[in-house]
């Protein structure tokens, strides 16, 4: 599909500049413009398609859907779902909380939506398709729906209302219905169509920066770091290294464009997929700011217990990518 | 004079929408009072799901995204 990408990387890099195709130097270059440009394509595409679904599918749509439905548990499939198809924006995580629970919507399915919406986003999904194929990227996604949804489900067993701040604990005993909130928009699709895409530029716009220096770290691993250097010190399945990578990835906040460049080069050096992935997880997942922010609307209990279980989740994962890519080379 | 609320809790995308809206009562010299509500609870009373948020006299105009300034001028109009 990107053939003529990298017809294009080798004419600029080896006939245009004029570098040896065979020196190192050319071959990073090589490798650093194909794949921005291939990144950056994807990226601008996945993030319209996305856009193309929240416009007839807005939060507002869901909220109504959850709640006026009897869904038979699978509202927690629906709430998780939902959060890996709307752009993850950590400023609106607070008011999607509240205004969700606010709108009768039980804890744990706003929980699902809440731990899926960071973990599957437009930009880690055109990261990882470029990076690491289709394959893989199909099973970050349903596993990180399923976690959301375990998740979710798991912590709305534990009746935690009783930790939300009282002022939202008050929003949920008083719970305003309210009825007239979404209005659908009936502006025709090649009207809103421009408007879609001048957004999804705006998100490839703010984050290119980031791509650019993940990849430049990527490339510059894959030149200077020797074939299974994590190998011999992680690789080869040790269990530990899984929970060890979430430890070392939640004080640390990075978004998904800078990260997964890095982690391809690494898991291509030799550390195993699912200990990558936990890494990966944890670092976008899990965040010190994220629950600064939530601690306006949960107590430090609650923020404790939520982040406990979406960490065991994590290192549950990372066990089953482990698990499932052990033999196999899922990297073609 | 209008009141415009811009309804978010400090994030890029509030203090984009915070700019353009200046900019735009400024160029169409448009009196009205420009007030920055990051309060959550204050937020909250609005029912609304994203931010950031335009409201202008106590009607939410713009909810979820930065406005262009068309979008300004027709929910000031």
């Amino acid at each position: 599909m990107f053939d003529w990408l990298q017809s294009f990387a080798d004419w600029l890099i080896f006939q245009v500049i004029g570098i040896e195709a065979e020196s190192h130097l050319g071959m990073a270059l090589n490798f650093f413009v194909y794949d921005v440009l291939k990144i950056l394509i994807l990226l601008f595409v996945i993030t319209v398609l996305m856009g193309i679904v929240n416009a007839y599918f807005p939060v507002e749509r869901l909220r109504d859907f959850l709640n006026k439905r009897k869904l038979y548990g699978l509202e927690y499939f629906f709430a998780s779902f939902f959060g890996a198809v709307t752009p993850f924006c950590s400023c609106s995580s607070v008011p999607l909380f509240i205004g969700f629970v606010q709108g009768g919507i039980p804890l744990g399915v706003t929980f699902a939506f809440l731990i899926t919406s960071p973990l599957v986003n437009e930009i880690a999904l055109a990261i990882f398709l470029g990076m690491f194929g289709i394959k893989f990227t199909l099973i970050y996604a349903i596993l990180g729906i399923i976690l959301g949804m375990l998740g979710g489900m798991v912590l709305g067993k534990l009746k935690l209302e009783r930790y939300l701040s009282d002022w939202v604990q008050q929003l949920i005993l008083n719970k305003n219905k309210v009825q007239e909130d979404f209005e659908s928009e009936q502006t025709p699709f090649l009207k809103r169509l421009p408007y879609i895409t001048q957004e999804a530029w705006g998100i490839v716009k703010s984050i290119v920066l980031y791509v650019i220096i993940g990849i430049a770290i990527g490339a510059f691993m894959h030149g200077y770091v020797p074939e299974n250097f994590f190998e011999q010190y992680l690789g080869d399945g040790q269990w530990w290294t899984v929970p060890l990578a979430v430890i070392l990835a939640v004080p640390l906040y990075a978004n998904a464009a800078g990260i997964i460049p890095v982690i391809q080069v690494m898991v291509v050096k030799g550390i195993p997929v699912g200990t990558a992935i936990a890494f990966m997880m944890a670092t976008i997942g899990l965040s010190i700011p994220e629950g600064t922010l939530l601690k306006k609307v949960m107590s430090l209990k609650l923020i404790t217990i939520f982040f406990g279980t979406v960490t065991f989740f994590i290192i549950l994962s990372g066990f089953i990518f482990n698990f499932i890519f052990k033999n196999s080379n899922l990297l073609l | 004079m209008k009141i415009i609320k811009i309804l978010g809790t400090g994030c890029a995308k509030c203090k984009q929408t915070e700019a353009i809206i200046k900019e735009v009562i400024a160029k169409e010299s448009i009196e009205a009072n420009v007030i920055k509500v990051e309060d959550i609870q204050q937020i909250m009373a609005y029912n609304i799901l994203s931010t950031p948020a335009v409201v202008v006299d106590e009607v939410v105009k713009i909810k979820g995204k930065v406005p262009s300034a068309q979008e300004i001028i027709a929910a000031l109009a």
